[in-house]
C-alpha cells in the first residue's frame, strides 16, 4: 500500500490543482472511510460519495407503499438494509409492532428455505433493492413464481445525470465493482470522463486512485479496470440475459434525483401476475400518506448527489443517528451519513 | 449491498442449479445458474448466487487481500 501512496503523493504533486473523484458504490464508500483512506490521501486529492447506495436512492413512495402492503397484511420480505428505513407513517420494523409479517433475508434463496417464509411464499412480496447486481437474483425468483415489488435499478443512468447536471464538478469516477461483474464495460465508455473500476480491498481502491491520477494527468477520459479478476469487459452475459427477459427498462425515480431516463428495472407484461404493482394496485392507487414533518428536513438526497456533506445536515448525528435514523442515508451500512457516523 | 467471497465449487448438486461451495472451510449451498462451472471451479458468491467464474490464482489474490483487511482492523 506504501508503493501506491507514494505514487499518489508523486502524481498529485504534478498535477497541482484539486481533483475531486467521486465513488458510486456504498461498498467503495464503507472501505474508503473503514481504511481512513481519505486521510492518507495528498491535500488536493478529493474523495466523494456518490449514489451508490441502493437503500438511500429507493424514491419514498415506494417505501410508503411497501410498508402499507405489510400494514394490509401481506407478508413482505426484503434485505436487511430495508427494514428501518422510514417511511412517512413508520418503518417496516415498527409495522411488525402492527401486526404485519415482514422478514429479512441475505439471500432471496431463503424464501424456498427458511422453515417460516417457506409456507408463505406464494403470498408473500419481495421488495426487491438494488441495482445490477442483486437484479438477476430477483429474476431468478419471480420464474419461480414469486410475486416482486421492483425498485431495482440500472445503475449507469445515475452517473450520466451526475454529470448532466452539472452541479458539481467530478474529475474521475471509481466506478462499481460488482454492478460492473454484471453489466461489463461497454456502457460506462459513453461517458466522456476518466473512469477505473474497483475492488473492495484498500489496495484495490488506492490503485484505482492512482490509475484516475494517471489519466487525469495525461488528459485521459477513458474507462480503465481495476478488478480484472472478477469483472470482464462484456460482464456477465448470462445474468444479462436472465434480467432482460423478466425485466424491462423504464424511467423510474430516484431520491435526490427525481425521473432518471431508462434507469429502472420494471417486470415485463409477461411476468405481471408476479408484479405487486399490479396485483394490488387496489391497495396502492391513490394511496395518500400525509407527509412526516421530520422526514421532510432529512438532506439524504442532496448527499447522495454529492452536493454536501453528511455533517451538512443539521440532523447529522444529533436527532438523526443509526440507532434512530431520520432518513435512509443513516440507516444502510452504506450510506454515506451512518459511514460518516460509525467512522468519525 | 454489493460484498461478494471467492469460494471453490466442491460438489455439483443433481438435477439442479445449485452447488456445494467452500469458503475458507465452510461449506455452503449456491446458486448456479448465473455462470457456466464445474467441480473444483472458483466463483465469486454474492446474496447466494455465484456471479462470476474466477481464475484460482484471482481467487486466491482475492482471499489473501481480505485476510490482510481483516488483520488490519483488528
Amino acid at each position: 500500500m506504501e508503493k501506491i501512496l507514494n505514487k499518489i503523493n508523486q502524481l498529485a504533486k504534478e498535477i497541482k490543482k484539486d481533483v475531486t473523484l467521486m465513488e458510486v458504490c456504498g461498498t467503495h464508500t464503507e472501505a474508503i472511510a473503514k481504511h481512513g483512506l481519505k486521510k492518507i490521501l495528498p491535500p488536493n486529492i478529493k474523495l466523494i460519495s456518490g449514489p451508490g447506495c441502493p437503500v438511500c436512492v429507493t424514491e419514498q413512495r415506494d417505501i410508503d407503499n411497501i410498508i402499507e402492503l405489510a400494514l394490509q397484511g401481506i407478508p413482505v420480505v426484503t434485505y436487511g438494509d430495508m427494514l428501518k428505513v422510514p417511511g412517512n407513517k413508520m418503518s417496516l420494523e415498527q409495522s411488525i409492532r402492527h401486526g404485519a409479517k415482514v422478514f429479512t433475508v441475505y439471500s432471496t434463496e431463503e424464501i424456498f428455505t427458511n422453515p417460516v417464509i417457506k409456507p408463505l411464499n406464494k403470498g408473500l412480496v419481495f421488495f426487491g433493492i438494488g441495482f445490477d447486481t442483486t437484479t438477476p437474483m430477483t429474476a431468478s425468483i419471480i420464474k419461480k413464481g414469486i410475486t416482486v415489488y421492483s425498485t431495482h435499478k440500472n445503475f449507469f443512468p445515475a452517473m450520466k445525470a451526475l454529470i448532466v447536471n452539472q452541479k458539481i464538478k467530478i474529475d474521475g469516477f471509481i466506478n462499481p465493482g460488482h454492478v460492473s461483474a454484471i453489466i461489463g464495460l461497454k456502457h460506462y465508455q459513453q461517458l466522456k470522463l476518466s473512469q477505473v473500476i474497483a475492488g473492495f480491498e484498500p489496495e484495490d481502491v488506492l490503485m484505482a486512485i492512482l490509475m484516475l491520477l494517471k489519466q487525469i494527468k495525461d488528459g485521459q477520459k477513458k474507462v480503465e479496470n481495476q478488478y480484472q479478476r472478477v469483472v470482464t469487459n462484456q460482464g456477465n452475459v448470462q445474468a444479462q440475459k436472465l434480467i432482460n427477459e423478466v425485466f424491462e427498462i423504464k424511467t423510474v425515480y430516484w431520491r435526490g434525483f427525481g425521473p432518471i431516463p431508462d434507469s429502472g428495472y420494471e417486470l415485463r407484461k409477461k411476468y405481471q401476475q408476479f408484479d405487486a404493482k399490479i396485483k394490488y394496485r387496489k391497495i396502492l392507487t391513490g394511496l395518500k400518506i400525509k407527509p412526516s414533518p421530520k422526514l421532510k428536513l432529512c438532506r439524504c438526497g442532496e448527499v447522495i448527489k454529492g452536493l454536501i456533506d453528511p455533517a451538512d445536515c443539521r440532523l447529522f448525528s444529533k436527532s438523526c443517528q443509526p440507532e434512530n435514523p431520520i432518513g435512509p442515508c443513516m440507516v444502510s451500512r452504506e450510506g454515506a451519513c451512518n459511514v460518516k457516523y460509525r467512522f468519525k | 449491498m454489493c460484498l461478494a467471497i471467492p469460494g471453490k465449487i466442491i460438489k455439483l448438486l443433481p438435477n439442479s442449479s445449485y452447488g456445494l461451495v467452500d469458503f475458507n472451510g465452510i461449506e455452503s449451498k449456491v446458486n448456479l445458474e448465473l455462470v457456466k462451472v464445474k467441480k473444483n471451479d472458483w466463483v465469486i458468491v454474492h446474496a447466494g448466487f455465484a456471479i462470476e467464474k474466477l481464475k484460482e490464482q484471482d481467487a486466491r489474490q482475492t482471499i489473501n487481500l481480505i485476510n490482510k483487511d481483516g488483520k488490519n482492523s483488528k
